[in-house]
């Protein structure tokens, strides 16, 4: 199952997921992670700029990614009460 | 309205400029997120799914006009337009950006506000009955002693590392509606055949993983010693209390293992130490801050009746508006749970709305539930009309208080990193069901309380009706519970059965409603009172058969 690379920015708390070569507020930008993932997420803790780095599972394909558990859908497209706030890039209705 | 002195106002001063450093030395990178987070957390700032939260104290609920119209400004400025008021009478804001945080805590400190101790495991804020000041029914008013806990408990040196997290309730009425039961500490202030004033001291109460009811560990305290027999309990706790397992930390724990009467007799002990220290305040300094607190200034001409040829009008009165104990006056209940809304969130312009209706109507005061909705606690009976029709204008004129839809949610995984489940979309959905206000008001009294995961910030436990959401490997699902109340006769809700998917719980409750509209004894008998006559069996019969 693919892997993406997410975490929160410092600064202002924004969820943000890794391009491959800087991070994106929107999962359709993600890039999947293979066995690099890791030692990559161990590289962002030491850095200390991004907050809570993790790798979630997903399905789909690059552009289209879907987080296998709600909690990540529920951050990948914002609250699902709040359309109005929702990120863009993921419908909340897919929570 | 207390008011901030020179010490109190030196205090947050520096403790903001303090945390201003702290956070400039994190954006620097001076110190690591390891080494920030317990400071931010006891600033009241968490990291959520989405963003940072700010957790912002609201002493016993209660707001000035100008305090409310901050927090309408805090959300407009630096978040996105909107609050959301909690079950311990504190708002959320659910965006807020670090880089922007030294500003906000700036404008806050301006109005004798704060975020500390809205977190970490200390002495939180100190929670009253919403109709304090204003119910008939009291002996007086209980936030005077409130506020000598928030002195007493704000960055107390000893209690600032206790082994968990303390939750403080003060009432002054037979009628609870401050659940103080289920508080580490509850407080009831009451009056002694001598006509002296005295608290009955509950303890070990509490929600979240082991739901206890507090048990009355001294019957009678006189109220000028009150502060020395709360440290004296707070010291036991915290030389006792277990830090090995956050999940057995609480002091109900620790009240359950040695039993109430060896709980009571090592407190009784260590009081005995302390009481002749002079640890008390003073009686100089009750009546200053007593005096803080004293009525405004009722009309004694007020009209004591009611135009309610209106006949939306007197529908919220009958729902939302009570006795006050001045002729004249009446308490107003300003639902935060309107059609379609969010339990507990108000917008900035409802936020500033409501404040300049508590300026215009309500001597400038507002409070905040534990149920998430707000009260104007003085209001006379010649100006609620006006101020229902101010309300409305916002949309803020539900008459739905203690009905189906009045129900509190906590911000569940729609925003929380503790959650499980989502709360506020089953809450939403269980409202629809019953949107009709007729249907609603024929059903009548019924508590429905909804919790994200166990920790139970939704108050399930004490929900007539509880949901907690869990999580079923990776997907949401939810438990039932029956039979709770957070009201003077306190109970726990129990689970009925096996658990359900998001939809599956609203058919649940529905089939509940139903059964209860079938088999209550009358038109007043509520569903709590028609669960406590039943039993469960015929409830869980009425979900899961068939």
């Amino acid at each position: 199952m693919p892997r993406i690379l997410t975490g929160n920015r410092l600064e202002t708390g924004d969820v943000l997921w890794w391009t491959g070569t800087d991070w994106s507020p929107l999962i359709r930008d993600a890039v999947a992670i293979g066995d690099e993932g890791e030692a990559l997420v161990a590289q962002l803790v030491a850095a200390e700029r991004i907050n809570d780095p993790a790798l979630i599972d997903v399905t789909g394909e690059p552009g289209h990614w879907l987080p296998t558990t709600t909690r990540e859908r529920v951050r990948a497209s914002g609250p699902s009460v709040r359309a109005d706030l929702a990120r863009g890039s993921l419908s909340t209705e897919v929570i | 309205m207390y008011r901030y002195d020179q010490y109190d106002q030196a205090i947050v001063d520096a403790r903001v400029a303090e945390f201003k450093d702290q956070v400039a030395r994190r954006l620097r990178n001076e110190i690591t997120e390891d080494q920030f987070k317990p400071l931010r957390l006891m600033n009241g700032l968490y990291l959520q799914l989405h963003a940072y939260m700010l957790r912002v104290a609201i002493p016993y609920g209660t707001l000035s006009g100008t305090q409310m119209r901050m927090l309408a400004h805090i959300a407009r400025k630096y978040d996105r337009d909107y609050g959301h008021f909690t079950t311990r009478q504190n708002i959320q804001y659910n965006w807020i950006k670090l880089e922007q945080f030294a500003d906000l805590l700036d404008d806050l400190s301006k109005v004798e506000m704060h975020a500390f101790q809205t977190s970490g495991n200390c002495i939180r804020n100190i929670s009253s009955d919403q109709f304090a000041g204003a119910a008939a029914d009291e002996v007086a008013d209980p936030r005077p002693y409130a506020e000598l806990l928030r002195q007493w408990s704000t960055l107390h040196p000893e209690f600032s590392f206790l082994p968990r997290k303390f939750k403080i309730a003060v009432i002054a009425s037979d009628t609870d509606r401050a659940a103080i039961q289920l508080h580490d500490i509850g407080l009831q202030l009451r009056r002694n055949d001598a006509g002296e004033l005295g608290f009955r001291v509950y303890v070990g109460g509490g929600m979240g993983r082991t739901p206890v009811i507090g048990s009355v560990v001294r019957d009678w305290i006189p109220v000028g010693q009150f502060l020395s027999y709360s440290e004296a309990i707070l010291r036991v706790y915290n030389r006792y209390g277990r830090r090995d397992n956050i999940y057995k930390a609480r002091i109900k724990i620790l009240v359950n293992e040695l039993g109430i009467e060896e709980f009571s007799r090592q407190v009784e002990a260590e009081w005995a130490e302390l009481a002749p220290l002079g640890l008390d305040a003073p009686q100089a300094e009750y009546d200053r801050i007593i005096a803080q607190f004293a009525p405004p200034a009722f009309d004694p001409a007020a009209p004591d009746d009611l135009d309610l040829s209106d006949p939306d009008f007197a529908v919220w009165v009958s729902q939302n508006v009570h006795p006050h104990k001045a002729p004249g006056y009446a308490i107003a209940t300003i639902s935060l749970k309107p059609k379609r809304g969010i339990p507990g969130d108000a917008s900035s312009a409802q936020i500033d709305a409501v404040a300049d209706l508590a300026t215009r109507y309500a001597h400038d005061e507002i409070r905040v539930t534990h149920s998430q909705n707000l009260v104007l606690a003085h209001v006379k009976k010649a100006d609620l009309y006006a101020l229902w029709q101010g309300l409305d204008a916002v949309g803020l004129a539900t008459p739905n208080l203690d009905l189906v839809s009045d129900i509190i949610a906590c911000p569940g995984m729609d925003y929380c990193t503790l959650a499980n489940a989502r709360s506020i979309p089953i809450a939403q959905k269980i409202a629809a069901k019953f949107e009709d206000l007729e249907t609603q008001r024929d059903i009548g009294e019924l508590k429905i309380k909804v919790s994200g995961c166990i920790n139970g910030c939704g108050h399930h436990h004490a929900g007539h009706i509880g949901i907690l959401g869990v999580d079923k490997k990776g997907e949401e699902a939810y438990q039932l519970l029956l039979g709770g109340s957070g009201a003077e006769d306190t109970s726990l809700a129990k689970i009925l059965g096996p658990g359900f998917d998001e939809n599956g719980i609203v058919v649940a409750v529905e089939k509940l409603i139903a059964f209860y509209r079938g088999a209550r004894s009358g038109p007043d008998e509520r569903f709590l009172d028609t669960y406590r006559r039943l039993g469960p069996a015929p409830f869980k019969d009425a979900v899961y058969a068939g």
